[in-house]
């Protein structure tokens, strides 16, 4: 894994009890139990890390982003353009 | 022995009109104030829609001296509560004023004194601020400006709960009424925050819709912020009758509960209590009922939960219930939506009209009862809800009857 994914895989893995922080890049957000609130707070922490802007609002259901692989392509892309 | 509780005059300065009939006028026909914001730079934020109060000029309502002590939030607390006054018709004479109360709800109370007065410290390096700083951001402000500019001496407070405070404070208001303590009350709420930082607040929550408010429809995205106030004059029925005044509608019940959960998410049990708990109140049972004024903020969550929330309450009944929300033409005026709604029930009831929910795409699964969708409807109500359920769990509902 590289420094960007593990970084980032990290800040999602905040989110979780201590237990389940071995995180795969096929784990869904809903599965891991991630809420919307607690996704608003993953996506500001991912913001503050990286300097981008991720275009994310709690009452679309966006079928591009629910794994964890979802995300680190995301970041990816975004910090690429940065 | 309890006193029966009346409204007996109204008063709205808000996004679709300055008086209470400009304001009834264009609910009925669902004329949107949501547009792009005007009064704050809007560069830096993600969402540039809010529902201001439109083309509006404090010099109208305030001489230069008063303005000087007024945040924006005051100047709507009182501008309602004058006309609310003067609508009712009510002359604070013989001893009346001490026993007139003042109770209005404040989500965040003077937000564009804050913003101004930290923008001059903080980036403008400023030595000292304006002298009537604190007094204009306290949250209590509107309150005592309102008892201050109407000469009313009874007793004065503010309510603080989110997006609930007016109506925690109509409520309060009813229950000073109802148990002798005060003859009239002047009540609602008023909110102004439409400031950068607030706004910044705001988008970093992920709620808010980029395009419109969309309550209980299909691909809704959140809700559009708000601002103004509106209040209610409310009186013993006794004292109404024996001056003769218009009766405008009875409050007859109100419920309040807390989620005790969580911050920010909805909580379907919560409100079910408080809904049950304002059909308690009021002696009402659930088939009393035509129509329900709902809180209806647009986001996935809250329409979802309060659709349920009604289900569970009312069983069978709920699919006969006309349910719209205003906030699809008001946004979410926060402190002062609870009392803008309740106004907006009582003259449903008085003119047997329903207030259509705009901006309406078709129905989501979820939030599957009747919505009142983009037309307004004839509708006869001898019984109504006005729900609100604010951030922090706390959740209140007033009952109205036709009189």
């Amino acid at each position: 894994m590289d420094e960007v994914a593990a970084d980032t895989v990290a800040i999602i893995a905040k989110r979780l009890p201590a237990d389940k922080r071995n995180l795969s890049m096929t784990d869904r957000l809903d599965d891991l139990g991630i809420d919307s609130f607690s996704a608003v707070e993953m996506i500001f922490d991912l913001e503050e890390k990286f300097d981008v802007q991720i275009p994310f609002n709690s009452n679309d259901s966006r079928p591009e982003l629910q794994t964890v692989g979802d995300i680190v392509a995301a970041i990816k892309k975004l910090v690429r353009k940065a | 022995m309890a006193e029966r509780v009346v409204v007996t005059g109204c008063g709205v300065i808000s996004a679709i009109g300055h008086t209470l009939p400009s304001f009834w006028s264009n609910l009925v026909q669902g004329v949107s104030g949501i547009a792009e914001a005007t009064v704050l730079p809007t560069d830096q934020l993600a969402q540039k829609i809010a529902a201001e109060v439109k083309d509006f000029k404090p010099q109208t309502y305030f001489d230069e001296r008063q303005l000087v002590s007024l945040d924006r939030v005051a100047q709507f607390a009182v501008i309602a509560a004058r006309e609310a006054l003067a609508h009712a018709g009510l002359s604070l004479d013989h001893g009346l004023s001490e026993r007139t109360a003042t109770i209005i709800g404040t989500g965040v109370g003077g937000q564009n004194t804050q913003d101004d007065n930290y923008k001059r410290l903080y980036r403008e390096s400023a030595k000292r601020l304006h002298p009537l700083t604190i007094p204009k951001l306290m949250v209590n402000a509107p309150a005592s400006q309102v008892s201050m500019h109407c000469g009313l001496r009874g007793p004065a407070f503010a309510v603080a709960s989110a997006c609930a405070s007016a109506t925690h404070a109509i409520g309060l208001a009813f229950h000073l009424v109802r148990s002798g303590a005060v003859t009239c009350a002047v009540t609602g709420g008023a909110d102004a925050c439409l400031t950068f930082g607030t706004m910044k607040g705001w988008e970093a929550m992920r709620v808010m819709a980029p395009d419109t408010c969309r309550p209980f429809s299909r691909e809704r995205k959140g809700l559009v912020i708000g601002e103004g106030a509106a209040a209610v004059v409310l009186e013993s029925l006794d004292h109404a009758r024996k001056r003769s005044a218009e009766i405008m509608g009875e409050i007859v019940g109100f419920g309040m509960s807390s989620d005790a959960h969580d911050l920010t998410s909805p909580d379907v049990g919560g409100m079910v209590r408080a809904i049950e708990s304002s059909l308690a109140d009021a002696g009402l049972s659930p088939d009393d009922i035509q129509y329900i004024n709902a809180h209806g903020t647009g986001t996935a969550a809250n329409d979802e939960v309060e659709t349920n929330a009604i289900r569970r309450a009312f069983g069978p009944r709920a699919a006969s219930l006309a349910i719209s929300s205003n906030k699809s033409m008001l946004g979410h005026a926060l402190g002062a939506a609870g009392a803008l709604e309740l106004v907006a029930t009582v003259m449903s009831m008085k003119h047997a009209v329903v207030p259509p929910t705009i901006n309406y795409l078709g129905p989501d699964p979820a939030c599957d009862l009747d919505c009142v969708p983009n037309e307004a409807r004839p509708l006869v109500i001898d019984a109504a809800l006005s729900n609100s359920f604010a951030f922090g769990g706390l959740n209140a509902v007033l009952a109205v009857k036709r009189v």
